[in-house]
């Protein structure tokens, strides 16, 4: 099995399931335990932990590789999202909680307990090092992808415009994707859900996975930064393969059909990862941003949906609005679900067959230059406003090359023109720089074979404070 | 005066830091034995103590006890000697595993199990190879933790003693009518019971009996103590009231609200000046967990004192008191683990930093209302950082 040598590059998970390749990814020295120490998806053996850390567990997606997990990987059904503040000026201290973060992220999605020690032993009169409420858990696909807000590098601005401060020498390592969005039209952004320094991205197959993995990383940054928001998000919106069923947004809707899939390489390189040329772009500004080529930006918005003034809507009106049937998903000019819309079709008086102002026309990419993008967002269901009406919708993430060209103006088209807006609101916002991965082989393991904690040991985003 | 002990505290464990050279090493990598990269396993059964290795290397070494017997057993790791005990793991029920986990210097050991913890145990002798790893001191502790308590204790008699005398000069201007010096005493009075809340619930009822909340109160119990008082200083509208006018306590319940302060605070004196009164180093660093844990959970929310609003003197005492516990403790911790010595240092200056900025006990603080959400925030926030290391604090102390 040529796949189990170590060093092996993992690569983004292509096929559907789980490749085993990257079950191995951990790096260096695991793979070779492997062998021996035979299968344990329970977190509970990891205290016997050279058998869980290199257990190849159903479920896992490898931590390490030349990109973060958690874009092109399979979309998980659940979401926990968390956008944090740094609390401290200090750069050490930031450095410190990323390399922090990058061990027990490196732990927590192969299946491990965030600490050595595990959640029900080590010393007696000390807090255990996990939380525990994953312990018989399996790994359940969990990924945790990181990214960087515009605050990180330049602060957050003053409302009277003052510009804010550059807390850790970032300010010219700012790139120009990572803009402050502009105000969308009918935008109803509340500032408690909307940006952040830094943002983790968790999903995982069983929605307790997430918020353990979420509520252990807050717990490793008491001192150093604190949660700002947080969003949890059920029912996965998008494909992000081929082989995932499109599944249905809360209007009752496919959702993501022209999704750009990982099995589309191509499609990838010109619409999701940052290219050299980027920085390249940047340096003219005096900008140095190579740190983020082969990253991606993070595009994440809360959109909360009115239900319940959609859901008295005709089924005519809905379709119109979103320009494909309701069953099938397939676009009102014919066809099935991944027929290409034709949006010269018409029907009687001449009348398009994909309205002018519906969802699917004005998000397309012939619409908007050309440009798509990957999309990755949850359902979410707030509980309920004073009003007795759900706090419910769409947590739209999306990972873009760059959100000027590949956002924004669509954005800007959607906001001011879509049909669909009369049903929505976007209550939050936030726009975070996703740093490439940690390469394979660089984790630092203990002598149990497990990432631990080291003082000069990788982390995610280093390039950024070279 | 309230002041005075902390400092003199600090002080004295300035003086220890230069003797300390040794630190130990937090360092995971060198957990457990080499040979397995993982725990040394211990089987304790009625007849035997079967430790997986004979041997290992020096540094974080951990012993996985399971219980395999029918009586409740023990582990120790005891010195070359085979008297002093370096480290042990107690009450281990039928059928159940727990850690011990040692920093162990190059040299012999013993290993000893004690099912039915009677008698000298089965035991077995234990090497500890030269890792090269840097190892603190371990054991010998005895002394420091003696010294600790003793000061603990006094310390806890010192603001016991203030806090009677505060007491009666607030329940004499509270059954007098005197409203006005009622308010002015309450929160400055309330400061030298909230350094030493955690023993004061040490002994049960008394907590309860003078620091319940209205919200805390069962249906249809008795209501005494400090807040019951509150209410009556600071009386709210009916909209703060669930809608119901709030009733003044009459004359006689005055009186009688003020003596039950007066009594009770009286038992709390007696309990700690009684001379078998002891508070353990491990009690010691629990309380100043607790002490932050009180802050988290009541005062940074408002919630502890939400008619006079006057959250921030407990803030700030349970905050002293928190210090203080560290503060007797703070050269053992520097011995065994200079790196949380630093953490907590460096945490609780950036909190009284964020108290300082809205007053002090002496000079009075920002009523909790007033805060801004951000300031609430970042108190919060400065109160997670120095707990969590805090929550460490025991483990160092006690080596378990």
């Amino acid at each position: 099995m040529s796949d189990t040598t170590p060093g092996t590059p993992a690569e983004p998970t292509t096929a559907p399931g789980l490749s085993r390749r990257a079950l191995l990814g951990i790096g260096g020295g695991v793979a070779a335990v492997a062998a021996a120490a035979g299968f344990g998806a329970s977190r509970v053996a990891a205290q016997a932990s050279a058998a869980a850390a290199a257990s190849a567990s159903p479920g896992t997606y490898a931590f390490t590789g030349a990109r973060q997990a958690g874009v092109v990987t399979p979309a998980q059904d659940r979401l926990y999202l968390a956008a944090f503040d740094v609390t401290t000026d200090s750069r050490d201290e930031l450095v410190a909680l990323l390399r922090r973060w990058t061990t027990i992220a490196a732990r927590l999605t192969q299946g491990l307990p965030a600490g050595p020690f595990g959640a029900a032993s080590g010393p007696y009169d000390a807090p255990p090092d996990d939380t525990g409420e994953a312990a018989d858990l399996p790994p359940a696909g969990l990924t945790l992808t990181f990214g960087f807000g515009r605050s990180l590098f330049v602060g957050t601005p003053a409302p009277d415009g003052t510009p804010g401060t550059d807390r850790f020498g970032l300010a010219d390592r700012l790139p120009g994707g990572l803009v402050a969005l502009p105000h969308f039209p009918a935008d109803a952004l509340d500032p408690a859900r909307s940006d952040g320094d830094l943002v983790v991205q968790a999903c995982a197959d069983d929605p307790q996975v997430a918020v353990h993995a979420i509520r252990n990383l807050s717990r490793a940054a008491f001192g150093a930064a604190t949660i700002r928001w947080t969003q949890l998000g059920y029912g996965r919106t998008s494909s992000t393969t081929t082989a995932q069923r499109t599944p249905r947004n809360l209007f009752g809707f496919k959702d993501g059909t022209a999704n750009v899939k990982a099995e589309e390489p191509d499609a990838l390189d010109e619409h999701v990862w940052v290219p050299a040329s980027a920085a390249d772009d940047d340096t003219a500004d005096g900008v140095d941003s190579a740190w983020l080529t082969g990253g991606t930006y993070l595009v994440a918005r809360r959109i909360r949906m009115l239900v319940e003034t959609w859901d008295r809507t005709s089924l005519r009106e809905q379709e119109a609005l979103v320009g494909r049937n309701k069953g099938e998903g397939a676009p009102l000019s014919g066809g099935t679900e991944f027929t290409e819309p034709d949006f010269a079709a018409t029907g009687r008086a001449d009348a398009p067959l994909i309205a002018t102002n519906s969802h699917v026309r004005l998000a397309h990419p012939d619409q908007n230059d050309g440009v798509r993008m990957l999309r990755r967002g949850y359902n979410f269901t707030d509980g309920n406003d004073s009003l007795g009406r759900l706090d419910a919708g769409l947590f739209f993430l999306a990972f873009v090359r760059d959100p000027r060209t590949h956002y924004v103006p669509m954005q800007n088209r959607l906001s001011g023109q879509d049909g669909l807006m009369e049903y929505l609101q976007h209550t939050g916002s936030g726009l975070f720089a996703v740093p490439p991965g940690v390469p394979d082989g660089a984790l630092v393991l203990g002598p149990d074979g497990t990432p631990v904690d080291s003082d000069d040991g990788p982390f995610v985003g280093e390039a950024l404070f070279a | 005066m309230s002041h005075r002990p902390t400092a003199a505290l600090a002080l004295a464990a300035a003086l220890v830091l230069p003797l300390v050279a040794a630190c130990v090493p937090n360092d995971p990598a060198a957990s457990g034995d080499a040979t397995t990269g993982g725990a040394i396993t211990v089987a304790s059964t009625g007849d035997a103590c079967d430790v997986s290795t004979a041997e290992a290397p020096s540094g974080t070494l951990t012993f996985t006890v399971t219980n395999e017997g029918d009586d409740v057993t023990e582990f120790y790791l005891l010195g070359e000697d085979g008297l002093r005990v370096v480290s042990e793991v107690e009450n281990i029920g039928p059928g159940l595993s727990r850690d011990l986990v040692v920093q162990a210097r190059p040299g012999t050991y013993w290993t000893a199990c004690k099912p039915g913890m009677v008698g000298d145990g089965i035991r077995a002798e234990f090497t500890v190879t030269d890792s090269g790893t840097e190892v603190g001191p371990t054991g010998d502790t005895a002394e420091q933790l003696a010294a600790a308590e003793a000061s603990y204790v006094a310390y806890v008699k010192d603001q016991v003693g203030a806090l009677v005398a505060g007491t009666q000069e607030f329940a004499d201007a509270y059954a007098a009518g005197d409203d006005a010096t009622a308010r002015d005493l309450y929160a400055a009075t309330r400061v030298h019971w909230e350094r030493v809340e955690p023993v004061a619930e040490s002994f049960g009822d008394l907590d309860p009996l003078l620091d319940l909340r209205e919200a805390d109160l069962e249906d249809g119990a008795t209501w005494t103590g400090w807040h019951l008082v509150e209410k009556d200083l600071w009386q709210p509208t009916p909209d703060a009231n669930g809608g119901v006018t709030y009733t003044p306590l009459t004359p006689e319940q005055r009186t009688a609200a003020a003596a039950d302060i007066v009594a009770n605070t009286a038992k709390l004196q007696e309990q700690v000046n009684d001379p078998a009164f002891t508070f353990e180093a491990f009690q010691i660093a629990n309380g100043a967990k607790e002490l932050l844990d009180e802050v988290a959970t009541g005062k940074v929310t408002g919630e502890e004192e939400i008619w006079s609003h006057t959250d921030l003197w407990d803030f700030q005492a349970n905050v002293d008191g928190a210090h203080v516990a560290y503060e007797v403790l703070a050269d053992v911790v520097q011995e065994r683990d200079a790196d949380l010595a630093d953490a907590l240092d460096e945490r609780f200056a950036e909190l009284q930093d964020l108290l300082t900025a809205q007053g002090s006990v002496e000079s009075g603080f920002t009523s909790y209302d007033d805060l801004t959400d951000a300031q609430v925030k970042e108190l919060a926030a400065a109160v997670d950082a120095l707990s969590e290391p805090l929550s460490r604090l025991t483990t160092t102390v006690t080596g378990a």
